[in-house]
């Protein structure tokens, strides 16, 4: 999907260096079709177009006429929002004010009896002012909820204005007909209610501004992250250094970065070292150390040396604008959990306009006199008291902080049914390579047959693995290296899936693999079975070599656990999580790993191919199955899993395959997400338990269902009051989550 | 007297249902040209019923009028689009439907309902 949000679109050209380049632009663009306006500034190198022409053709356009141009991001928007907010928070506290001022006066012009009777000509000239007055009140803070009732109305629809509308207007004008025609109501029901209407008003514009409050700390973790990216940056150009804007960092530049610098955007390091702090993008506590050929992120800090990068991704291609972009769509994202509500906030207003006029029927047949006073109060205290926000807020809000809370710690949750599933998990299944373990296997054994050497093992080894992707095949490579092995090409390479290889290497058959390969192939590898069992059960992969049928030996590789992963297993364990470690190693291997990381069940000698229906088997049996792997062998078993858990090396965001993408290579991060998930699960079940017991209860109290007891009777304005703070109470509940600790 | 008034409660009633929930002539609208402006308005979006052809590219152009912070989120929740309108400016947003069917798109707190008929 492509968004666009305005028809305006500024572009950084960096070769502009004459006023005849300007009208050469100029031309180039005010051609192309779907462009109006063209402005080229020649002082900053920039060309805002308007018009509904798309960035790259424009791009494409300058390209075509001899200029390079990119993209200028719009980071305005969000200031924009944030000053929109402001603005109309602010608005909404005057509104209050006017209110609550003007009601204090009726209420105490009312209790102290300072006004004449209402029957006399000055009684009614002196309440026909505090009619204008409240009228004043209802249109000057109230006003917005008639019009948005009426502009409703008409399109068939009801929301929270249509009842705040109606419950004050009907208070305003049955008090208004009262002053005017005293006498048309009996004496005890001779009683106005404009301190009510403007009471109400007052309360739920202070809600509004309260409400509006708290929302804006619910979106703190995307402004923390937007907030990460630093403004400008320090380029290389014309061997000069020159700090510029961010936006006008071009593809390739090289950059400048001092100690205690932010990093502008994505890149590779190309002169100098340091220590990089990626905690606010990872939640990874210990500064990475970074030399020549690392990648390095955009929003991390420089901590110790100064270095020199080139510019990999700019704009929104930086991890971290990508990561911004994920957690802010995620945070749209609604779970299942909260489309009842939706149902429910659907059919709300009408039903409860219902509800009103039942109540009415009821106070009418049966009430006791004046009917029409009780009448007025449970119909207004029903219209006012009835709140659908609370009950549409309840979900959204906590899904928007339990997102952000997430990443914080570097757990990016792709949709908010993740969310509510990783709260749910009783199966964690964990792939070894890379997962539990580093990943980057090393070659710790070789073990030559009588007749050969550990040289000639290592160099057909590597000979043949050097075509292979496999990270194995990486460490035989790499021991291949070290020992500064010469290594031979091979007339050809032909992988087995999960077994190993075959390959011609001098006319002679290579068989590389697994014991099933040299099973299958008849070759006997006699004492190396021995001394295969024994390294495995070290937690070493073996490989057997055999050359024309003859063992030539075994390498024995092993893949060092990560420091963490015991602990991380651990944690999940605590809270009642079963753990389960997949992997295409031998038996032997797998039992020793699993018992050093003490998972509650292995299973072993798995083909990358059936990870898949090993979580199927799981789901079978009734467990909710995460399955956590890095995302690329793994993508059947990720997108088969309930939650698929891609565990990222700090720059790939967006691993399509998995439903939450943890930024840090630890296993942590999969127990975090859980915790996170089971928090904000049980914040969305207070808020919709709250929302609707809130509802369930407010509104026959309000028809006055208590009164045939207890004769009491909810006045309108305690109604408005509780209104204003159940939506409130949502939204500061939910944002009890920002203190959550995993 | 009695019975006029009882009379009129069950006609009130009887058109607060017909009227919020019977009556179904809905603002429809077809996507044409690939562009369709859409109205984010006191609480309803006009159209609120849109017809697009499945696999063609359509750029829906929302338009928010409502300061209220209820209609600042547009979601179309089977077809995994959100977006954040600004206020008063408009927003595009350019995807293709794939499948055919009825998808519903609403606000956050599902006040503002529209459908998207993918034909």
């Amino acid at each position: 999907m492509n968004n666009k949000s305005t028809s305006y679109k500024r572009l950084y050209v960096s070769d502009i260096s004459c006023a005849s380049c300007v009208n050469t632009i100029e031309t180039a663009l005010k051609s192309l079709p779907g462009v109006d306006e063209v402005e080229v500034n020649f002082a900053d190198r920039t060309v805002n177009v308007s018009g509904n022409a798309a960035e790259d053709v424009l791009i494409k356009a300058i390209a075509g006429s001899g200029y390079t141009a990119c993209l200028v991001e719009d980071n305005t928007q969000d200031s924009d929002k944030e000053n929109q907010e402001l603005a109309h928070y602010k608005e909404l506290l005057k509104k209050t004010i006017v209110a609550g001022v003007i009601s204090l006066i009726i209420i105490a012009v009312t209790m102290l009896d300072l006004l004449p009777d209402l029957t006399t000509f000055k009684g009614q000239f002196s309440w026909g002012i505090v009619s204008l007055l409240s009228l004043f009140v209802l249109v000057y803070s109230g006003g917005r909820f008639f019009t948005g009732a009426l502009k409703s109305f008409k399109n068939h629809n009801a929301n929270m204005d249509t009842l705040i509308a109606i419950g004050t207007g009907v208070a305003w004008v049955y008090s208004t007909f009262v002053v005017i025609f005293p006498d048309s109501v009996s004496e005890i029901a001779r009683h106005v209610y404009f301190d009510t209407a403007t009471l109400i008003i007052a309360f739920i514009n202070l809600g509004s501004a309260l409400e509006m409050r708290a929302r804006g700390k619910t979106s703190e973790a995307i402004k923390r992250l937007i907030g990460l990216q630093p403004k400008t940056a320090r380029v290389l150009r014309d061997a000069q250094e020159v700090d510029i804007p961010i936006d006008q960092v071009l593809l390739d530049e090289v950059i400048r970065v001092r100690p205690g610098e932010k990093i502008p955007v994505d890149g590779e390091l190309t002169e100098g070292s340091s220590h990089v702090d990626e905690s606010m993008l990872t939640g990874e506590p210990i500064p990475v150390s970074k030399k020549v050929g690392d990648q390095i992120v955009g929003g991390s800090v420089n901590k110790s040396g100064s270095f020199l990068f080139k510019a990999t991704h700019i704009g929104k291609d930086t991890a971290l604008s990508q990561i911004i972009e994920m957690v802010r769509k995620a945070q749209n994202t609604k779970p299942e959990i909260g489309r009842l509500a939706d149902k429910v906030s659907s059919i709300f207003v009408p039903t409860v306009m219902i509800i009103a006029v039942l109540t009415m029927f009821v106070w009418f047949n049966f009430g006791p006199d004046p009917k029409l006073t009780y009448i007025l109060v449970t119909t207004v205290a029903v219209l006012i008291i009835a709140c659908p926000c609370a009950l549409g807020l309840a979900t959204p809000i906590s899904v928007m902080v339990g997102v952000g809370k997430a990443a914080e710690y570097g757990v990016l949750i792709r949709k908010g049914d993740a969310l509510q599933k990783a709260g749910q998990l009783t199966t964690v299944v964990l792939d070894k390579t890379g997962t539990i373990t580093e990943g980057k296997p090393v070659v710790t054994a070789l073990e030559p047959s009588d007749g050969s050497s550990e040289e000639k093992l290592l160099r057909i080894a590597a000979s043949v693995e050097i075509n292979s992707e496999h990270p194995l095949a990486e460490a035989v490579v790499e021991a291949s290296k070290e020992k500064n092995i010469e290594l031979s090409t091979i007339e050809s390479f032909e992988a087995i899936s999960g077994h190993g290889v075959k390959a011609i290497y001098q006319q002679k058959t290579v068989l590389l693999g697994n014991r099933k390969l040299m099973q299958d192939n008849d070759v006997n590898i006699g004492e190396l079975g021995g001394r295969s069992e024994e390294l495995s059960k070290l937690g070493q992969t073996v490989i057997f070599v055999s050359l024309d049928g003859q063992p030539l030996g075994l390498i024995g590789i092993s893949d060092p656990i990560k420091t963490d992963s015991k602990e991380a297993i651990q944690r999940l364990q605590e809270i009642g999580i079963k753990v389960v470690m997949l992997t295409g190693d031998n038996r032997a291997t797998a039992q020793t790993v699993a018992s050093l990381v003490g998972v509650d069940d292995f299973i072993a000698e798995v083909l990358p191919q059936d990870k898949a229906d090993e979580i199927t088997k799981l789901q079978e049996k009734g467990e909710k199955v995460a399955m956590v792997g890095d995302g690329i062998n793994d993508a059947p078993a990720l997108a088969g899993a309930d939650v698929g858990f891609a565990i990222g090396t700090g720059t790939d965001v967006a691993i399509e395959s998995a439903d939450i993408t943890l930024m840090r290579g630890s296993l942590h991060g999969v127990a975090d997400a859980v915790a996170i998930s089971k928090a904000t699960l049980r914040n969305i079940k207070e808020n919709l338990i709250g929302a609707f017991g809130y509802n369930t209860l407010a509104i026959p109290i309000a028809a006055g269902i208590l009164y045939p007891f207890t004769g009491i009777l909810l006045s309108p304005i305690i109604a408005g009051a509780a209104m204003a703070l159940s939506s409130v109470t949502v939204v500061t509940n939910a944002n009890r989550l920002r203190w959550f600790k995993p | 007297m009695g019975i006029l008034i009882n009379l009129i409660g069950v006609l009130l009633i009887a058109f607060i249902i017909w009227w919020f929930w019977l009556y179904k002539k809905q603002s429809e609208a077809t996507v044409e040209g690939s562009s369709l402006d859409i109205i984010v308005d006191s609480g309803v979006y006009k159209p609120s019923v849109i017809h697009a052809k499945a696999g063609e590219e359509i750029t829906l152009r929302f338009i928010r009028k409502d300061s209220n912070p209820c209609s600042e989120k547009v979601l179309f929740n089977d077809l995994d689009i959100s977006a954040d309108l600004p206020f008063e400016t408009p927003y595009e947003m350019t995807f293709t439907p794939d499948k055919k069917g009825e998808f519903e798109f609403t606000c956050q707190m599902a006040m503002y309902r529209g459908k998207l008929i993918v034909e």
